[in-house]
């Protein structure tokens, strides 16, 4: 057995393997299917202060090799999750990570604060990429300064690990990440889901209900790839990376091209059972080429 | 209810009516699991692009004495089409039981008309099947476009008293199932005057959704509950995308896990 630890700042998982916001639930929705023990980690639904509706229906539409949805960032809001999901999510024994939006610096940090105080939330990943809400969302994360804004205001208050979810719907993602990193962020993710639309030729109208979504699942692998690959050149802190996997050995690319630790989102729709299979993989992968650990395999592909 | 991710094998396939495929599933290592009448199953489309994710299917009938689990497909996309495809002795990967599942009645004098348009009708076999088992006998009210498009009628028959319509009159009635004459039927929609009257407790109701507002709506007038299958659209079928939600007196509501099958009076209708 390889040794698949890897580090994001302080927080330590035990595999470089944690699932997506937005797509495994609180992770107890998939709990008959996997031992949620066996994860590096699971990021929650994305959380907001205030609890919020979402979109209207319908909010998804299958396109080839994948999805978009407009979901747009339906919860509860953060003191339910507090009082009601926490209590829940405190005995699975991997890291939670919360995913944390908002529409505005103040927001987004007092949304921060309320679950910095939750003594088995490890760190959180704040969610500035959202395509699919009106109001703040991706808003602060297509403009080095707007993405700059929402983590200082986070930073000043969120004593723990602070990853920050970026959005590939920009020019430059690198300049987004340094931005962020200069501001004291632990770590990046990427890539939130590529805005999109499809059109309905029978009924002659936009398919999803707000018009646009964003799209995800191994269409987008290619370009997620590359956004991690700039991004680990561009930045010194840890890349964790995102987008199409739906294997081990996709998963294995994006360590290669310089992530620390992969997501699993859209995968999880067509097998719960992925995300336990690509740690599994992953360690094959090591077992096959020689490696003693996750860590040696971290960028490398940028050494040829 | 604990859910399964298992590999069916198809035992047999057929086409009930042009158009549709019905699929007997079976799990040849052990005893399919317990599953509820109105809850589903998604089921896993390999190789097309076009097909990325599951599709929901409601349980059409599960068979104990066989171990069979019967999937009724109304053939419409490329996912459909690739089911209606599958040889006999394929391996189908399915995720069940999924969702909720209609009210089961609660008492033997429990009198419930199950009324069922299109593929609708399909979840509405095993709803009778159980309610039979319990003692209580279905009556099934089922709409279609024509005869050839009445689905599994000697099944239903089997199990309890069935009232047709269709929309050409070539079967039944002719109109829509909200035309049905059984709703001007004093017997079965008024308060008991003697005992040879059984008037509805409740109205299960699974087909295209603007059949299901009209049904709401008589069972309001008629002041019974009602309940509806919904099909919205969805991508996990377990409660993580918030994709299939349905506007109700509670706000956005999973269709895949607080549904399919919701109280009328909880919708938006």
């Amino acid at each position: 057995m390889a040794d698949l630890t890897t580090h994001l700042g302080a927080l330590t998982l035990k595999n470089p393997v944690l699932t997506a916001s937005g797509t495994f639930g609180y992770g107890t929705e998939f709990a008959d299917f996997i031992d949620l023990s066996r994860l590096g980690g699971i990021i929650v639904k994305g959380t907001t202060l205030e609890p919020r509706e979402g979109n209207p229906y319908p909010r998804m539409a299958e396109t080839a090799h994948g999805m978009l949805n407009c979901v747009g960032l339906q919860n509860k809001g953060v003191d339910y999750f507090c009082s009601h999901i926490y209590p829940q999510v405190r005995e699975i024994a991997t890291a939670v990570l919360v995913n944390v939006s908002g529409n505005s610096p103040e927001n987004y940090a007092e949304c921060a604060r309320r679950i910095a105080a939750l003594d088995n939330i490890p760190a959180i990943e704040l969610n500035i990429s959202c395509p699919n809400v009106r109001q703040g969302g991706m808003a602060f994360g297509v403009t080095p300064e707007g993405a700059a804004s929402v983590v200082r205001a986070v930073r000043a208050v969120y004593p723990k690990t602070l990853i920050v979810k970026l959005s590939p719907n920009v020019t430059s993602i690198a300049d987004i990440a340094r931005a962020v990193e200069a501001e004291g962020a632990d770590a990046v993710s990427l890539i939130n889901t590529l805005m999109g639309m499809a059109i309905d030729a029978e009924r002659r109208r936009p398919f999803l209900s707000i018009g646009t979504g964003g799209l995800s699942g191994p269409a987008v692998k290619p370009v997620a790839l590359r956004m991690v690959w700039q991004v680990f050149e561009a930045i010194q802190i840890p890349v964790v990376g995102l987008g199409g996997i739906m294997n081990a050995t996709d998963a294995v690319e994006f360590l290669l091209a310089g992530a620390s630790a992969i997501e699993i989102g859209t995968a999880n729709f067509i097998d719960p059972t992925v995300s336990v299979k690509v740690v599994d993989g992953i360690n094959d992968y090591l077992a096959r080429h020689g490696f003693a650990s996750v860590s040696d395999i971290i960028g490398i592909a940028h050494q040829a | 209810m604990r859910k399964y991710i298992l590999d069916l094998v198809l035992r047999r396939t057929s086409e009930p009516c042009p158009g549709y495929v019905l699929l007997q599933l079976t799990d040849p290592e052990r005893p399919l699991p317990d599953m509820l009448p109105g809850q589903f199953v998604q089921v896993r489309i390999d190789g097309s692009p076009s097909t990325f994710l599951r599709r929901p299917v409601s349980i059409n009938l599960v068979r104990r004495e066989c171990n069979e689990l019967w999937l009724l497909v109304h053939v419409v996309g490329a996912g459909t089409r690739a089911l209606a495809g599958l040889r006999e002795g394929a391996m189908v990967n399915v995720l069940l039981p999924l969702g909720n599942g209609f009210t089961l009645p609660r008492l033997s004098d429990d009198r419930l008309l199950l009324v069922g348009g299109g593929v609708g009708t399909a979840p509405l076999l095993y709803l009778g099947q159980e309610m039979l088992r319990m003692g209580v006998r279905p009556v099934f009210l089922l709409g279609a476009r024509s005869a050839s498009d009445l689905l599994q009628l000697d099944l239903f028959r089997q199990l309890g008293d069935v009232y047709l319509t269709t929309e050409d009159g070539s079967a039944g009635e002719r109109g829509f199932v909200t035309q049905h004459s059984i709703w001007q039927t004093s017997q079965f929609f008024s308060a008991p005057a003697s005992t040879s009257s059984h008037p509805f407790t409740r109205i299960c109701t699974c087909g295209p959704k603007p059949m299901m507002m009209a049904v709401a709506r008589l069972a309001r007038e008629k002041g019974i509950p009602c309940e509806a299958s919904l099909e919205n659209l969805m991508a996990c079928g377990l409660g993580a995308c918030l994709c299939c939600v349905e506007d109700t007196t509670d706000g956005h509501l999973c269709v895949c896990t607080e549904g399919p099958v919701f109280s009328t009076d909880k919708l938006k209708w």
